[in-house]
C-alpha cells in the first residue's frame, strides 16, 4: 500500500508534524548538505550526492522519529539506526555532533589521520554509531539481530536500518528479509533510498532490482513509497509505523529520492557518486542549498 | 537396544543420546544461562548436528533458527550482542570460517562484539561429505584477524570448561571444535584458562604441540615412545591465538624437535603460529609441522581419513618416529 504525504497513514490520533516542525526538518536536511560539502572539502573526495539522496530520511530518522536523549548515545531504551550505505557517513556526523554525542570539534578533522570520522561509520570510535558499516550488505542482518536482542530482554526500541538501493544486489540483504519476516520482527524498519544511481551508472542497468516493491513484499514485509525528499510525508509515514505497536511484519519504507538532490549539475550528472568539488563549484552548491530554502 | 555406534556414524539423533560430548554445547549453555548469564543460541539448519536442539527445548525464547543464511546469522550475532546478550552461533566450521569471514572480521572484531562463533566438524571430520564440508584452513583464516580468540579444545570437557571460562572472556571467541563423538583426553573438571597451554611434558627427544583432536592421538603416541625409551613431550595449544608463547620457547629451548600436529593444512595454522615464535625467538629445536600438507583431502569416512593422513595415534607416532631417525 502506497503511502503519501497528505493523508495519514494509518490514522492513528496522531495529527502528524506541524508546520513548524516540516520547517525545522528541511532545515536540519539543508544543514546535513551543507555540512556534507564543508567535512568533504577537507577530505578533497567525497560521497555528496549519496548523502543528498538522503538528507531528508536523516532529518526526519534523528528530529522527529527515532527516541534518542541528547548527549547519550549509549542510552539503551534508544531506537537504533543503522546504514547498509555507509558511505553516506559524512551526513550522519554532524547530526551526531549537533546531538551532542561528541564535540564538534571532532568534525574539523573529517578523515585526518587519527580521527575518528573516516568515510564509513565506525562504532568503536564514533559515539552514536550504533552499528559499523562499510561491506555493503550487512547492516539488515545486524538489525535483525538488534530486533530479536531486544525481544529477548523486552525492550520495546525500534531498529531503522537506511540501505542503499544498490545494496538490493547483496545476496545478504535477502537472507535478512527472509529472517526479519520468519521472527516477525515488527520493531524493524528498513528505509531503502531509491535514488537509481550506483558507482558504476544506474542500478537497473548494472543489475536490476526491480519490481522492489513486490520483492520485499514477496518476503513478507509491510512496503510503503514515499517520497523521499517530502519530509512532510516521510514523518508522517515513520510516525504511523512506530506508533503501529501490534504489526508483526517488519516495513520496508521505499523512499524515492534523487541523487545529488539540492545540487542541480548532481542532479542531471550520475557521475557525482564519487567526486571533489573545486571552490568555486563548493560555492555554486552552497548557494544552490540556501536558495532552496526560499 | 542400544548396538555401538560406529566411530563414522553420522547418526546425529542416535549421537545426541549416546555420545556425551556432542550434548556439551547445550548442556553447558543451559547450565551457564540457567546461572543467570545473558546467553542466547543460534544456529544455520544445524540444531542437530551441533545438539544446539537441547538448548532449544530448554530456552526457546533465547533460541534462534537461522536456516541456511550463515552470514546472516554471524551479523545477525553481532547485532544482537551490542543489545546486552552473549549469542553462541553454532555451524560448520568450513561454512563459519570461510564462508561468513569477512562478517566474521567485519561484524563481530572489528566492531568488538562477545559473539561465540562456534565451528563444528573441523578439519576432515565431515569424512566423504568433501571438500566442501572439510575446514582445513579456519585457524590460519580466523587467527589473522586482529582481536578474535581462536581456541581448538581437544574433548567435551574441555570445550565445557573453555564455554564456562567464556562468559569472563571480553573479546569474541572463534571455538573449533570437532564432531562431538571424539575420544575423551580430559576428566570432567578440567580446568581452562584462555592462552594457557596444558603441558603434559616437556621431551628432550620430541615435544609434540597438539591442538584439538590431534591431542589424543599425540598423546597415546607419546606414551609409546617414551614407552620404548625415548624422552617426548606434549603441549595442549588449545588457544592458537594469543598463542602461549612461553609454552612453545620452554619446549623449543629443550627439545631437539618440536612437532606440531593439526587437523588443518600446515600453512598458517598452529604450525605456522609455533614456526613464527620460533623464528623470532631462537632456540635450538628443528620444527616439523605435521598436517595436512598444502592439498585438498580425500573423500573417505573420517577414522580412514585420520589413517590415511596420520592424524591417529599410529600415525602420529610414525611421524615422531621418523624424526628421531
Amino acid at each position: 500500500m502506497a503511502s503519501s504525504g497528505a493523508r495519514r497513514w494509518p490514522s492513528n490520533g496522531d495529527d502528524g508534524i506541524s508546520d513548524e516542525q516540516a520547517a525545522h526538518l528541511r532545515e536540519r536536511a539543508r544543514f546535513v548538505r551543507l555540512e556534507t560539502i564543508r567535512l568533504i572539502s577537507i577530505a578533497k573526495v567525497g560521497h555528496y550526492s549519496s548523502v543528498f539522496s538522503c538528507a531528508e530520511i536523516f532529518s526526519v530518522l534523528y528530529y522527529d522519529t527515532m527516541r534518542i536523549r541528547r548527549g547519550e548515545p549509549g542510552w539503551p531504551e534508544r531506537d537504533r539506526f543503522l546504514m547498509g550505505k555507509g558511505h553516506a557517513a559524512v551526513g550522519q556526523f554532524p547530526i551526531l555532533a549537533d546531538l551532542d554525542f561528541f564535540d564538534r570539534s571532532w568534525l574539523d578533522d573529517y578523515t585526518r589521520l587519527g580521527s575518528p570520522l573516516g568515510d564509513h561509520p565506525d562504532m568503536r570510535k564514533v559515539p552514536g554509531v550504533d552499528f559499523s558499516s562499510g561491506s555493503i550488505g550487512h547492516a539488515l542482518s545486524n538489525g535483525v539481530g538488534m530486533a530479536l536482542g531486544g525481544r529477548f530482554q523486552n525492550q520495546d526500541f525500534n531498529v531503522f536500518v537506511l540501505l542503499g538501493d544498490g545494496e538490493m544486489q547483496e545476496g545478504q540483504v535477502w537472507e535478512a528479509a527472509i529472517s526479519g519476516a520468519t521472527h516477525r520482527l515488527g520493531r524493524l524498519v528498513a528505509i531503502v533510498d531509491r535514488n537509481g544511481y550506483q558507482l558504476d551508472g544506474k542500478v537497473d542497468d548494472v543489475a536490476a532490482v526491480e519490481p522492489l516493491d513486490e520483492k520485499w513484499r514477496a518476503f513478507g514485509w509491510e512496503v510503503h513509497e514515499v517520497d523521499g525528499h517530502d519530509v512532510i510525508a516521510l514523518a508522517n509515514l515513520l510516525r504511523a509505523i512506530k506508533a503501529d505497536t501490534k504489526r508483526e511484519k517488519p516495513c520496508c519504507v521505499i523512499a524515492r529520492t534523487m541523487k545529488g538532490k539540492g545540487i542541480d549539475y548532481m542532479e542531471t550528472e550520475p557521475g557525482w557518486h564519487l567526486g571533489y568539488l573545486a571552490p568555486e563549484d563548493e560555492a555554486r552548491a552552497r548557494d544552490m542549498i540556501l536558495e532552496g530554502a526560499k | 537396544m542400544s548396538a555401538a555406534l560406529h566411530p563414522d556414524s553420522w547418526q546425529y539423533r542416535e549421537l545426541n543420546k549416546r555420545a556425551p560430548s556432542l550434548a556439551t554445547l547445550a548442556d553447558t549453555l543451559i547450565e551457564l544461562a540457567e546461572a543467570g548469564h545473558p546467553i542466547v543460541a543460534g544456529t544455520a539448519d544445524l540444531q542437530h548436528s551441533n545438539g544446539l536442539a537441547g538448548f532449544a527445548r530448554r530456552f526457546p525464547e533465547r533460541f534462534t533458527q537461522f536456516g541456511i543464511s550463515e552470514q546472516n546469522m554471524v551479523s545477525a550475532a553481532a547485532g544482537m550482542a551490542t543489545t546486552g546478550v552473549m549469542p553462541y552461533v553454532a555451524t560448520f566450521a568450513s561454512f563459519l570460517a570461510l564462508l561468513c569471514c569477512e562478517q566474521i572480521r567485519m561484524d563481530v572484531a572489528y566492531c568488538a562484539q562477545p559473539v561465540r562463533l562456534i565451528g563444528h566438524h573441523t578439519g576432515i571430520s565431515l569424512g566423504f561429505y568433501g571438500t566442501s564440508h572439510h575446514a582445513t584452513e579456519d585457524i590460519a583464516i580466523m587467527r589473522s584477524i586482529a582481536d578474535l580468540t581462536v581456541v581448538s579444545t581437544a574433548d567435551g570437557p574441555q570445550f565445557a570448561a573453555a564455554l564456562r571460562a567464556s562468559v569472563h572472556h571480553p573479546e569474541p571467541i572463534y571455538f573449533r571444535i570437532s564432531r562431538g563423538h571424539d575420544p575423551v583426553v580430559y576428566a570432567e573438571d578440567v580446568p581452562f584458562e584462555f592462552g594457557k597451554a596444558i603441558i603434559h611434558g616437556i621431551g628432550n627427544d620430541i615435544t609434540i604441540i597438539a591442538c584439538g583432536m590431534a591431542v589424543h592421538s599425540a598423546k597415546q603416541a607419546m606414551e609409546a615412545l617414551n614407552g620404548r625409551g625415548h624422552s617426548v613431550g606434549l603441549i595442549d595449544m588449545h588457544t592458537i591465538k594469543p598463542l602461549d608463547r612461553d609454552a612453545v620457547m620452554a619446549a623449543a629451548r629443550k627439545s631437539r624437535i618440536i612437532l606440531t600436529v593439526e587437523e588443518h593444512t600446515i600453512l598458517g595454522g598452529l604450525g605456522g603460529a609455533v614456526a613464527e615464535v620460533m623464528a623470532e625467538e631462537g632456540g635450538g629445536a628443528r620444527l616439523v609441522r605435521h598436517g595436512i600438507k598444502d592439498e585438498y583431502s580425500l573423500i573417505a569416512p573420517p577414522t580412514h581419513l585420520y589413517r590415511h593422513y596420520k592424524l591417529d595415534a599410529a600415525g602420529v607416532e610414525s611421524v615422531a618416529q621418523s624424526c628421531l631417525s
